[in-house]
């Protein structure tokens, strides 16, 4: 049967038909779907969410040492925290196979970063795969599980945006149970005591040269003769795009066993190909190992390295051809830069915020991050997973240290606090720093689109769990000065932040709200209620005075013929924060 | 077998772009036709500019459409419209636009003013279908339809009408939304007749 799936569907696939039993993640952009996809196989797979990255794959270091097959997805930035577990891991090596999922973001759409991961591979010394489409996705895990069996390694299979996003037919296979393999106990295999380590570190370089065997053999590293008087050798996405431009008039090289890097096959390549390129997004994995081996190529001298390649840039810079696009004027677009959503929550806290003088916001990642644009402008950086709350931390020492009038506000959302923040609050405490912590509970984690955590009270397949209590951690952690409020009663809100700045000890303040477009649970509506509410303008009473648009909130918009604030009734989530900024009660709640 | 067409569809997050590029997909596959679609998540959900890539015929190698290659851009939104009219293929490319406005921050703020002019400005360069979605859309009751009807407009159009897409929507839209959908869907490919 063949279905059209998605990167991330397929490789969710891949681990049914590969026989794996457990999956952990941690959502991010654009690897999400990989677990979201996994939880649907009830019956088969165990899939969870840890609460971070690290978490994920130490469970899948663990499943796999105890001699089950097991796989670990995440995004680019997501493998920088589970970055310590991977290179022991490689150490160790695994007993059931191990698959780890790097899903990176060329052109940054989502992201912090532009890092390729592919380094990672070699540096952790581990092999890698990387699909060129979704049956690739499907096929790779398959034949990662039984790469990681045969040598005892996990496997990276490194995906891009584009094809955890792109959707093309998969033949669909059945699935082949494999069965566990013995756990037998070995202290010179499975722990890293130096003396272990010096040890694994000999067997690791051994292990390579079957790797590298392994790839210069794979069927993943493919290639197809056409006109010889140019070579392409290209992975991924990339790949798609110069068959594209190219069509017949080259001969290709693909590489989807990236590392070991197969250097036989492409020495073979390249001595029988006239001008050889080597077409890769972002970095010069490739290319500078291809250099290094001296074959003579094109690739970053002639390709952009930052941002997606795309089948017009390859046209453009390879083979000259420039086309004529239709004469728009680029000053008659408008920017559409994301915001939050109408009667998100987190908005009535960056209102209050930006509202203040002499603060340093320290910011996270999530929906919240937009709280630094306009016209809320309510945040001064946001650097990774809980940074919030730890440069925070670091950023109070110093105005202490020099003497500036700065308070410090950690801003940090429920979902990133159980990822990293709670031990970037109890050094706020242990340390002593004065600053506020701010956590935007809004019951679940929001921009990747709705995922559980442990805050949530449900698993990621969607079974009752115990609830993780956000203000007996703070207080556990020894925070004195904890208030849990409703962010979006303003008063109370402004009151909470008067009282944290006045107290001379770090506090928290819980903004407790479900996120707007969240469906409530049974327990969200045993406690927030069911709130179907919209707002209206009361025309005859408006006096224009835009108050309540400079909560930029995306239901409502300005009339400059009639001077009026309009609320759209179709986006109105009835958060009612425009009807409390109103300074005339001219917004009121609709009782139609 | 048709050389490979690509249909470029954009909006604004929540829109419903997703929806009906799924069901296209769907029913493009069904047709015997390769496929591959493209589209980006994450950040840009949040109301931002939404894009998704549709290419089919025998063989497809990208999933992305590149700028001047798109034979029909269809967008839920005017300046989202004019924002990738650069993608549309110069000559042939037809674009189908909803006269449905969805200001952006900064046009809500005040800090720039939306153009008036652009369906003026698109269809004195390139072949444009304006599709009334929104009234067609309330006309029905379904004020959430939108998508729905321009996808109807968009089918007919793409000359993609030979295929019994009912039975598409009938598999990907939930039992609760499936009567509203195929009225919408009727009245999208009626009004471009």
């Amino acid at each position: 049967m063949k279905q059209l799936m998605t990167g991330n569907e397929a490789i969710a696939r891949g681990a049914y038909e590969a026989g794996i039993r457990f999956a952990s993640a941690y959502p991010g952009t654009p690897s999400t779907e990989i677990l979201e996809n996994i939880a649907l196989y009830k019956d088969d797979i165990v899939a969870e969410w840890a609460p971070n990255e690290k978490v994920a794959l130490e469970a899948v270091v663990g499943y796999s040492i105890a001699g089950g097959r097991a796989i670990a997805s995440m995004k680019q930035v997501g493998l920088n925290v589970a970055a310590d577990p991977l290179f022991s891991f490689a150490y160790t090596g695994c007993n059931g196979s191990a698959v780890i999922v790097t899903a990176d973001e060329p052109g940054i759409h989502s992201s912090q970063t532009e890092q390729d991961n592919r380094y990672y591979a070699k540096m952790a010394k581990l092999p890698m795969l990387e699909p060129t489409d979704s049956q690739q996705a499907k096929d790779m895990v398959i034949a990662a599980c039984e790469i990681s069996e045969k040598y005892r390694t996990p496997v990276i299979i490194r995906m891009t945006t584009r094809i955890c996003h792109s959707k093309s037919i998969v033949e669909l296979g059945s699935r082949r149970e494999a069965p566990n393999k013995e756990y037998k106990k070995d202290i010179w295999q499975y722990t890293t005591m130096p003396a272990v380590s010096r040890k694994l570190r000999f067997e690791l370089e051994e292990r390579l040269k079957g790797l590298t065997r392994e790839s210069n053999n794979s069927p993943f590293n493919d290639i197809e003769w056409n006109d010889k008087s140019i070579g392409i050798i290209a992975n991924g996405i990339a790949y798609q795009y110069a068959k594209e431009v190219f069509g017949e008039e080259a001969s290709y090289l693909r590489i989807g066993f990236s590392y070991p890097i197969p250097m036989e096959l492409i020495k073979e390549f390249a001595s029988r190909v006239d001008t050889l390129y080597v077409i890769e997004e972002v970095e010069p994995f490739l290319e500078e190992e291809i250099r290094a081996a001296g074959i003579a190529c094109h690739g970053k001298d002639i390709l952009p390295g930052i941002g997606e390649l795309s089948p017009r840039i390859m046209e453009e810079k390879i083979k000259g051809v420039k086309k004529e696009l239709l004469p728009t004027k680029p000053d008659k677009v408008t920017n559409r830069p994301p915001v939050l959503c109408a009667g998100c929550a987190h908005r009535a806290v960056f209102y209050e915020l930006g509202k203040r003088k002499d603060l340093f916001i320290s910011g996270d990642i999530g929906c919240y991050g937009l709280g630094a644009l306009p016209p809320l402008n309510a945040m001064d950086t946001c650097i990774c997973m809980g940074a919030s709350v730890s440069a925070g931390h670091g950023a109070a020492k110093a105005f202490t240290e020099y003497d500036v009038k700065k308070h410090v506000v950690s801003v940090i959302g429920d979902s990133t606090f159980f990822h990293s923040g709670m031990t970037s609050l109890l050094n706020v405490i242990y340390n002593k720093s004065k600053t506020i912590t701010l956590i935007l509970d809004n019951r679940i984690t929001g921009m990747t689109g709705h995922q559980d955590h442990p805050g949530t009270g449900y698993t990621a397949q969607g079974e009752e769990s115990q609830e993780a209590d956000i203000e007996k951690i703070v207080k556990a952690l020894g925070v004195n000065h904890v208030r849990k409020i409703n962010p979006l009663q303003l008063n109370e809100l402004h009151e909470a932040i008067d009282t944290a700045l006045e107290t001379p000890e770090p506090s928290v303040i819980i903004a407790r709200w479900p996120c707007a477009l969240k469906k409530l649970s049974a327990k969200d509506k045993e406690e927030f209620g069911e709130y179907v509410k919209r707002y209206i303008v009361k025309k005859e009473q408006c006096i224009g005075c835009k108050k309540c648009i400079r909560t930029g909130c995306p239901a409502l918009r300005f009339d400059k013929a009639s001077k009026k604030t309009l609320i759209d009734p179709i986006m109105c989530n009835g958060c009612s924060l425009c009807a409390q900024v109103c300074p005339v009660d001219a917004i009121v709640l609709d009782q139609k | 077998m048709v050389k490979a067409k690509s249909i470029l569809i954009v909006g604004v997050g929540g829109q419903g772009t997703l929806l009906a590029s799924k069901i296209l997909t769907q029913g493009l596959m069904e047709m015997g036709f390769d496929v591959k679609m493209s589209e980006i998540h994450g950040m840009s959900q949040r109301g931002g500019s939404v894009s998704a890539h549709i290419r089919y015929g025998e063989k497809i190698y990208s999933p992305v459409i590149s700028e001047g290659e798109a034979d029909i851009l269809i967008s839920f939104e005017e300046m989202e419209t004019y924002r990738w009219l650069n993608y549309l293929k110069p000559g042939t490319g037809i674009a189908i636009i909803n006269n449905y406005r969805l200001p952006s921050a900064p046009v809500l703020t005040g800090q720039m003013d939306y153009p008036e002019d652009l369906i003026e400005e698109i269809s004195e360069i390139a072949n444009a279908v304006v599709v009334n979605a929104r009234d067609i859309a309330l006309e029905l009751s379904f004020a959430k339809s939108m998508n729905i009807v321009l996808l109807g407009a968009l089918i007919k159009i793409a000359g993609l009408d030979n295929m019994d897409w009912e039975n598409i929507i009938r598999s990907i839209v939930p039992e609760k939304y499936l009567e509203g959908n195929l009225k919408a869907f009727a009245a999208g490919m009626h009004s471009v007749i």
